[in-house]
């Protein structure tokens, strides 16, 4: 299978895991941005077989895990409405807003559906016109494309009766958010293959030179974070802090300049929340007002709705790099994907999930505990 | 005893009451499906009997040992590539009793219809179902007919439960598992999950996969006449392989290291799950099963499986050990290990 089966070999990675290492000399933390990646390197365990010396951080790009307890509330509202077909991606069905998430709102009537692309959404609302569709428009630059072409559809057929309802993050706040923090331990970033895919690579030199930390465009599969590592951990024991593009297959300079018109035209740039981190200026992308008749918040009236968020959840740090998932009090035992305090527990790209999943035999005594629970007791309790 | 479920007693209330009504995962065969079973369901049937979970239940009677077994279907859409709710029903039934080792006699057959299904469809689901049971060898003995109101049944609802001979010698349940023990998959997986998410209303996709569903008894007799003493056969139905190895781990006390580039996993299987953001381990499958086999049976077992249609393909991806009773780990591709855990609930497509 092409892009599965190379960019998976073992022994490409056998070689690039000895490169890495032979070229290591000293401790680096090197972060990789997307709950892609991060998902990849504990899926194989990367992280396991680098040098100890190199430290991975897990950094705030799962767009699951970083929209705000009060976006998602008002998701539950909205989709409660009986003439609401509220549709979204798979996996933020399980996020829990104040108490309660998607699937208990389908449960007690709501007619929520997943769906693969926002299209698919707009088709719903042509199909279903006596109903008042809504789609969950959120996620990085990656997904907001597709969301933009759905509004944009929606506009040109003159629909009535489809809204979206808006909360995309943008990376390069992000990153300049963490790489200014001063309790910040980030030596060098892997920025996101797919983000720049659309966005291109423009964005990222200026960070580079304002930080002097090397940033290198990385993609997903196993021997793309690798690689994307390889040249970060160059770049740090050369001494130097340039922005590299390992993921040329896929991402130009330029980027998706057609994409880009779109979300220019649909999207402004707006300061956004970040569950878990806090306001991050101009950060995000909101509807552009001339298209307010598509607006899901404007519709149903639920722009007023803010919750704050849990005190025990330490998924701010998580996503900052300053602590990993199992030094959290919570994890494992208050806090599982059972019952999640935060949203970095509910994704399965949301480092926490990932931690838990997959890390739990050696995660420490406080996770021991969950594994020790004989047949007759309930997995992963609260 | 009361009569009616002591809430005092459940030995963990608590999931139960994270969600105080039925959610869809409920149904999807990983932990909150577990959980329903071992705090509502067992609690309220078993009465403190000793219960080992299984796909059939085995009892004894005079002259021998009986399985038995029931399942419903509630597939959507009712056809799919390589299959549709008819053949499931019989196939999934005749499998359940097989993996106690019994050579299944008879099935039951209950219809629950939606007011305005065609008659085309369903005189198409009973021919499917007519075929699989004459392809199995087994008859559909009785049955029963309801219809609910538009708009209830997606089309159709089937349950069908079925009854066994288990043969002498043969005590196959997940508790036997041991160290030592080989873990045989017995063929390729994630095919009818795939197959039926591509088909599936939002989700839709370009595929050429195909349903695996596949009556497995045919396999486990050559199985049990190569070597009687398999320990544990398991089919990877809803939650894949993953739930069918975890659920064994838990029952048996025992661990489970398998090799993951041991996994056969068809490439547009792959595929499907990599842009889904799926995990091919935790996929459905209709016609695969699990075998734990003690070392001296594992050529026999091996050999007989490769001649057996449905288990050509077989191969053996790990083993049971003494360390980390009750959890599964994987050694991945590039030597490192993880934990893997049952699905919640509904494998959910990830975002990006």
């Amino acid at each position: 299978m092409k892009y599965l089966d190379e960019f998976n070999d073992p022994e490409l990675a056998a070689s690039l895991f000895a490169e890495i290492e032979r070229i290591t000399t000293r401790p680096w933390a090197i972060m990789e941005v997307c709950g892609g990646q991060t998902h990849s390197i504990i899926r194989n365990g990367i992280d396991q077989l680098l040098p100890d010396t190199i430290e991975l951080i897990h950094g705030p790009g799962c767009p699951v895990c970083v929209t705000p307890l009060g976006v998602i509330d008002k998701a539950l509202e909205i989709a409660s409405r009986p003439d609401v077909i509220f549709c979204s991606f798979g996996d933020m069905l399980r996020v829990p807003g104040s108490g309660r998430d998607l699937f208990q709102v389908k449960s007690e009537g709501g007619d929520v559906r997943v769906v693969y692309s926002p299209l698919d959404a707009v088709k719903l609302a042509t199909d279903h016109p006596d109903r008042d569709v809504v789609f969950f428009a959120i996620g990085f630059e990656t997904t907001a494309p597709a969301n933009a072409m759905a509004v944009h559809l929606a506009a040109r057929q003159e629909l009535t009766n489809f809204s979206v309802l808006v909360s995309h993050v943008l990376v390069p706040p992000a990153i300049q958010a963490i790489a200014s923090s001063p309790a910040s331990r980030v030596d060098g970033f892997l920025a996101a293959g797919h983000v720049c895919s659309v966005m291109g690579t423009r964005q990222y030199g200026p960070l580079v030179e304002r930080f002097g930390i090397p940033i290198v465009v990385t993609g997903f599969e196993p021997l793309d974070v690798l690689e994307g590592i390889r040249r970060v951990v160059a770049q740090l024991e050369a001494g130097t802090a340039v922005l590299e593009n390992a993921y040329e297959r896929v991402v130009s300079e330029e980027g998706n300049t057609p994409a880009q018109r779109m979300l220019d035209d649909v999207f402004e740039v707006c300061d956004r929340q970040w569950r878990g981190i806090g306001e991050i200026p101009a950060s995000g992308w909101r509807l552009a007002p001339r298209y307010d008749d598509f607006n899901a918040e404007l519709r149903f009236g639920v722009g007023a709705i803010d919750t704050p968020e849990s005190d025990r959840c330490r998924s701010g740090e998580v996503l900052q790099g300053l602590i990993k998932p199992h030094q959290c009090e919570a994890f494992g035992t208050d806090c599982t994907p059972r019952s999640p305090l935060g949203a970095t527990m509910v994704s399965s790209e949301g480092a926490c999930a990932a931690y838990y999943q997959y890390r739990r035999l050696d995660a420490g005594p406080g996770v021991e505990v969950s594994l020790r629970q004989p047949a007759g007791a309930g997995s992963d309790r609260a | 005893m009361p009569d009616h479920p002591d809430v005092e007693a459940w030995s963990c209330p608590l999931p139960l009451r994270d969600y105080d009504r039925i959610v869809i995962g409920h149904g999807g065969g990983g932990k909150l499906s577990g959980e329903l079973i071992e705090h509502l369901f067992v609690p309220a049937f078993n009465r403190g009997r000793e219960v080992e979970l299984h796909d059939a239940a085995t009892f004894d009677v005079e002259g021998g040992r009986l399985a038995f077994s029931t399942d419903s279907y509630v597939v959507r859409p009712l056809f799919f590539a390589g299959g549709c709710i008819g053949d499931l029903a019989v196939n999934g039934t005749v499998n359940d009793v097989a993996m106690s080792g019994a050579q299944p006699i008879a099935l039951s057959a209950g219809f629950i219809l939606e007011e305005g299904l065609p008659m085309a469809t369903l005189g198409a689901v009973v021919a499917a179902m007519a075929a699989a049971a004459d392809a199995a060898g087994v008859g559909i003995a009785t049955g029963d007919t309801k219809v609910v109101d538009a708009g209830l049944a997606d089309g159709m609802y089937i349950n069908t439960a079925g009854i066994g001979v288990v043969p002498d010698g043969v005590d196959i349940r997940p508790s036997r598992a041991r160290a030592g023990d080989a873990v045989i998959l017995s063929g390729p997986i994630g095919e009818h999950g795939v197959a039926v998410m591509s088909t599936r209303e939002g989700l839709e996709f370009g595929t050429d996969v195909r349903s695996d569903s596949a009556p497995l008894h045919g396999l486990v007799a050559v199985m049990l006449d190569a070597f009687r003493d398999i320990h544990v056969l398991r089919d990877a139905t809803r939650g894949g392989v993953t739930a069918s190895l975890c659920e064994i781990a838990t029952s048996a006390h025992v661990g489970l290291v398998f090799e993951e580039r041991a996994v056969p996993v068809p490439p547009a299987v792959a595929a499907a799950c990599s842009f889904l953001g799926l995990d091919a381990m935790n996929i459905a499958n209709e016609g695969k099963l699990v075998a734990f086999v003690p070392p001296e049976g594992l050529d026999a077992v091996m050999n007989a499986m490769h001649e057996h249609e449905c288990g050509r393909d077989a191969c053996v991806i790990g083993r049971v050990v003494d360390d980390h009773p009750g959890v599964v780990v994987a050694r991945t591709a590039f030597g490192a290990r993880r934990v893997v855990d049952v699905p919640l609930g509904e494998q959910l497509p990830r975002i990006c």
